[in-house]
């Protein structure tokens, strides 16, 4: 008599993954991949994904997905769920498609109160493109396009940009938590978040939006298991975790 | 149906939208083409058992990007736009032919270039035509000159982008979106189940995926990508040629033209012809695929292409007549139309003389 | 009642983060290189069979079930 204690999620397709050793993708990916199972989200399901390190990701499920252009998966995504409202559509972006390219794209997603779920994930750095700047990096934090000795000046660049606590003021967006993938307990706080994301938009609710701080070690320059150490040395000083609204009771 | 009324180009061409079951609409209001959205925008309160849902997007960047993900999920949906948001638009028009995606796009050509002005052009011919995005794609285009034909063309279009499952675009102008004509509005268009169509965005369950990628793996598969792309225009190109003959068999100079410009230049063929002059005219109307084959063994005849730019059409005429040396163009910028006596001067121009 | 943790060879990519948070540290760096060149970790005696290492695994690599 075998239990199982863990297997692979049965949404999954048997690829494996373009990402690097350690990619928070990977899990964050994994935890999208229980929900589904558990929830039973295939029936009804579509998968937006963006450019980006996770742009071929479509390959991992079973599921019906859009890769959209870079940063527009927010308006494909609008275009999606207005078609047909009864369906679950999850938007994943990493911080080049959600935060520059598409800025304008989730903001008025946000705006409009988009009845979907989306999913952020910040690793401070471009990585499919080879480790540039992002609007996430953190100042000082060097990149190809913002080398050593400086890394990101404020001069130059500005200031790294919390998209939690942007998108949290827009009253259409009802849900915004930040939380990372760095232990085995804040994993189940990611996938909790998720969850809830998930939730909210089977009950008809508003835009809920889960901002992951995610390890990249090949952006990074540094082993996975420092990378994990750095977003609790360096990123959460920026980016703090936590539920920063919630206002899921209030809305209709 | 049987009924006339009088109506406006941009109000008659969304009403045709709707009757062909387009109801989704996604666009940003410019000058001329905001009737368009204005009309769904009051057609979802007034109308409510029809199910039509309008959201303003907020660049058209986004707009033509809804668009892509509502036809992906097998609804019809369409944008209408004008000059600089044609432009915004053009990367997800390259993205929709990549990706098989039916999407309608009404341009209402206005002229530029940069923010221009808001009266008639036909500037974005090549915009429109030889493909303002990138790669190797094509999109139908085609060009009413009437009322009348933009409602029966608006139609087809939503038919003819789910037949190739490639985007379409219906290249309008200022004077016909504004202008008002009699006209007798097509009827209702029965629908398919959207999660019926070709490759629906629908919740597989436990059937085989579909899923819409433009991404490429590899330069052998990517050629392999765009030789299938290749051929789904190939099949277009054979099939969805349509243009007008006017008086060509005894005609010596032979006016080319379409849309607004076209009108003007029956108006100047008739006044042409009661000089005993000798003029025909043909006119475009899918300017993509463009009809080769109207001009096909027309020898020693005189081809005045007539169009509201700096010449562009004239450059496909050159190609498709056997001598382009009988190819002479008269165009006008900055938003004036010129009238048919304008056209008959530069007939006589010519060498067209009464006899 | 034996407790397995099945690592698939050939989807590792060495990250660590299984063998840092296993809470008995019974998975240290194996010796044998997969095709992509990493060296996926292996279990030895006293695994409780709780799940943590499947759970952080970023590659989905790994299975963990008790057994008769």
């Amino acid at each position: 008599m075998r239990k199982y204690v863990y297997k692979r999620p049965e949404v999954f397709t048997d690829a494996i993954t373009t990402y690097c050793g350690g990619c928070g993708h990977g899990i964050v990916n994994k935890l999208m991949a229980e929900l589904i199972d558990e929830i039973g989200l295939q029936e009804n399901g579509i998968l937006v994904w963006p450019i980006g390190c996770s742009c071929l990701s479509d390959r991992y499920y079973n599921m019906d997905a859009y890769m959209a252009l870079h940063g527009r998966a927010p308006a494909a995504a609008t275009g999606i769920k207005r078609a047909d409202p009864s369906k679950c559509v999850i938007v994943y972006q990493g911080d080049g498609d959600l935060v520059s390219e598409g800025m304008a794209e989730i903001m008025h997603a946000g705006i409009r109160g988009e009845k979907f779920s989306v999913i952020f994930i910040n690793n401070a750095i471009y990585g499919m493109t080879g480790a540039q700047m992002a609007p996430t990096t953190l100042l000082g934090q060097t990149a190809t396009t913002a080398p050593a000795p400086l890394g990101r000046i404020v001069d130059n660049s500005g200031y790294p940009v919390k998209m939690a606590e942007i998108l949290a003021e827009l009253p259409g967006v009802v849900y915004s938590e930040r939380v990372t993938v760095n232990s085995p307990a804040r994993i189940v706080q990611c996938k909790k978040a998720l969850k809830k994301a998930i939730e909210l938009q089977l009950a008809g609710k508003g835009m809920s939006f889960v901002e992951v701080l995610s390890p990249c070690p090949t952006g990074w320059k540094m082993a996975p298991t420092k990378a994990l150490d750095w977003i609790d040395d360096e990123m959460t000083k920026v980016y703090p975790l936590g539920v920063i609204k919630d206002a899921s009771k209030e809305a209709e | 149906m049987g009924k006339k009324e009088f109506l406006q180009g941009n109000q008659a061409m969304a009403e045709s939208a709707i009757r062909a079951g387009c109801k989704l609409y996604f666009g940003y209001p410019i000058t001329p083409s905001s009737e368009v959205p204005e009309y769904y925008a009051k057609a979802m309160i007034e109308r409510p058992e029809e199910g039509i849902t309008f959201i303003q997007a907020e660049t058209e960047v986004s707009a033509f990007n809804m668009v892509a993900g509502a036809v992906a999920t097998g609804h019809r949906a369409m944008t209408a736009t004008s000059g600089p948001g044609f432009s915004l638009g053009q990367e997800a028009v390259s993205y929709m032919s990549a990706g098989d995606l039916p999407g309608v796009i009404v341009e209402v050509m206005r002229p530029g270039p940069g923010d221009g002005e808001i009266l008639a052009s036909q500037g974005d011919y090549f915009q429109a035509v030889k493909g303002g995005g990138h790669g190797d794609y094509q999109t139908l285009v085609l060009a009413p000159y009437s009322v009348q034909e933009m409602c029966e063309l608006m139609q087809e279009s939503f038919e003819l982008a789910e037949k190739y499952r490639n985007p379409v675009i219906l290249l309008s102008d200022a004077t016909l979106a504004k202008m008002r004509e009699s006209v007798e509005l097509p009827g209702y268009v029965p629908q398919k189940d959207p999660a019926s169509k070709p490759n629906a965005l629908r919740g597989c369950g436990k059937n085989e995926p579909h899923k819409v990628v433009t991404c490429g793996d590899g330069p052998v598969q990517w050629e392999e990508f765009n030789a299938r792309l290749q051929e789904k225009y190939k099949r277009i190109a054979e099939n969805e040629v349509r243009y007008k003959t006017y008086n060509l068999d005894d005609a010596e100079i032979i006016l080319v033209a379409f849309g607004s410009m076209a009108r003007v230049c029956e108006s100047a063929m008739k006044m042409a012809r009661e000089k005993g002059l000798k003029v025909g005219m043909i006119r475009p109307i899918s300017l993509w695929p463009f009809p080769d084959k109207a001009f096909e063994g027309i020898i020693g005849k005189k081809f005045l292409v007539c169009e509201l730019n700096a010449g562009q059409m004239v450059q496909d005429v050159k190609l498709a007549v056997e001598n382009k040396r009988d190819v002479f163009f008269y165009g006008k910028l900055g938003g004036t139309t010129p009238s048919p006596k304008n056209v008959l001067a530069e007939i006589v121009k010519l060498g067209g003389e009464s006899k | 009642m034996k407790n397995v943790v099945e690592i698939d060879f050939n989807r590792c990519k060495e990250c660590g983060y299984c063998i840092r948070f296993c809470p008995k540290g019974v998975l240290s760096k194996g010796e044998k290189v997969n095709k992509k060149g990493y060296y996926p970790p292996v279990v030895s005696d006293g695994c409780i069979a709780c799940g943590t290492c499947a759970r952080v695994c970023p590659d989905t690599a790994i299975t963990v079930y008790r057994e008769d």
